[in-house]
């Protein structure tokens, strides 16, 4: 594939990933008001758990991975306003609550990605159901 | 309907902070070492405290919620990557590395939140500079 071509999937993922990103933390925001920062670390989880099934398809490196992995996935999460809202919670009054967005985002993010992974598989398994 | 102009703003930003990255990641590293999501990660936490500190400066430099969906959630949001960064720590614990899964998932945590505080600190010092009377 051409670098053209590639950079138009990277693109075209990166514009539907952060348009889903930003819709649905403000649908978590607008049903769960709450100075922890609950729509980043939903979109976080659940990207983690998508990408970990696209990755047991094994495809890195395909026009799909480019579209749905480096660009829908890898901006519908992020990391910039995770570790703004994180060090804005432990400079602030409840700094508890920023050390508790640091360990969930980082243990069940990893554990959704290998959630996702394992599902991934299991549905490619011969005899799945 | 402005949200929903915000979010195509955000959208937008997120395809070009995609491509940003993207390119970071097609560059030689040399390395099996995710290095370019490490920096990605860092850059985009400092950019996004620095922009969003300085956007609140009240009279001066103020960002339209549009150009702020465009710059933070969009170009900062879509430049840096939890999903990513997710799958390099546990392909690099899987492929036997464990040193390193350690070392890369410890050193971006680290790296994203200097970075942030970095960046605040930069935004909090230029809007005192901006504060004084110009002589």
């Amino acid at each position: 594939m051409g670098a053209g071509p590639s950079l138009l999937l990277v693109v075209l993922g990166g514009v539907l990933g952060g348009m889903g990103r930003v819709w649905l933390g403000q649908w978590v925001g607008r049903h769960a008001p709450s100075e922890f920062p609950w729509g980043t670390l939903v979109v976080n989880l659940l990207g983690a758990l998508a990408l970990g099934g696209i990755a047991a398809q094994g495809s890195a490196g395909g026009a799909l991975w480019l579209l749905l992995a480096v660009g829908l996935l890898g901006s519908f999460t992020t990391v910039s306003s995770f570790a703004y809202q994180t060090l804005t919670l432990l400079r602030g009054p409840r700094p508890g609550l920023g050390w508790l967005n640091l360990v969930m985002t980082l243990a069940l993010g990893l554990a959704a990605l290998m959630l996702g992974h394992a599902l991934g598989v299991g549905l490619l398994a011969p005899g799945a159901a | 309907m402005t949200q929903g102009r915000l979010v195509m703003a955000a959208g937008l930003g997120s395809g070009l902070g995609a491509l940003l990255r993207y390119g970071l990641a097609v560059l030689p590293w040399g390395s099996a070492f995710p290095w370019a999501t490490l920096l990605a990660n860092g850059l985009g936490a400092l950019v996004m405290g620095l922009i969003a500190t300085l956007a609140r400066v009240p009279g001066r430099w103020r960002l339209s919620p549009m150009a702020q969906h465009f710059w933070l959630a969009g170009v900062c949001g879509g430049f840096t990557t939890f999903s990513l960064f997710s799958l390099e720590v546990v392909e690099l614990w899987q492929g036997g590395a464990t040193g390193l899964a350690a070392s890369y998932l410890g050193g971006s945590v680290a790296l994203w939140l200097v970075g942030a505080w970095v960046g605040i600190l930069l935004g909090e010092r230029l809007k005192a500079r901006w504060r004084l009377p110009r002589g």
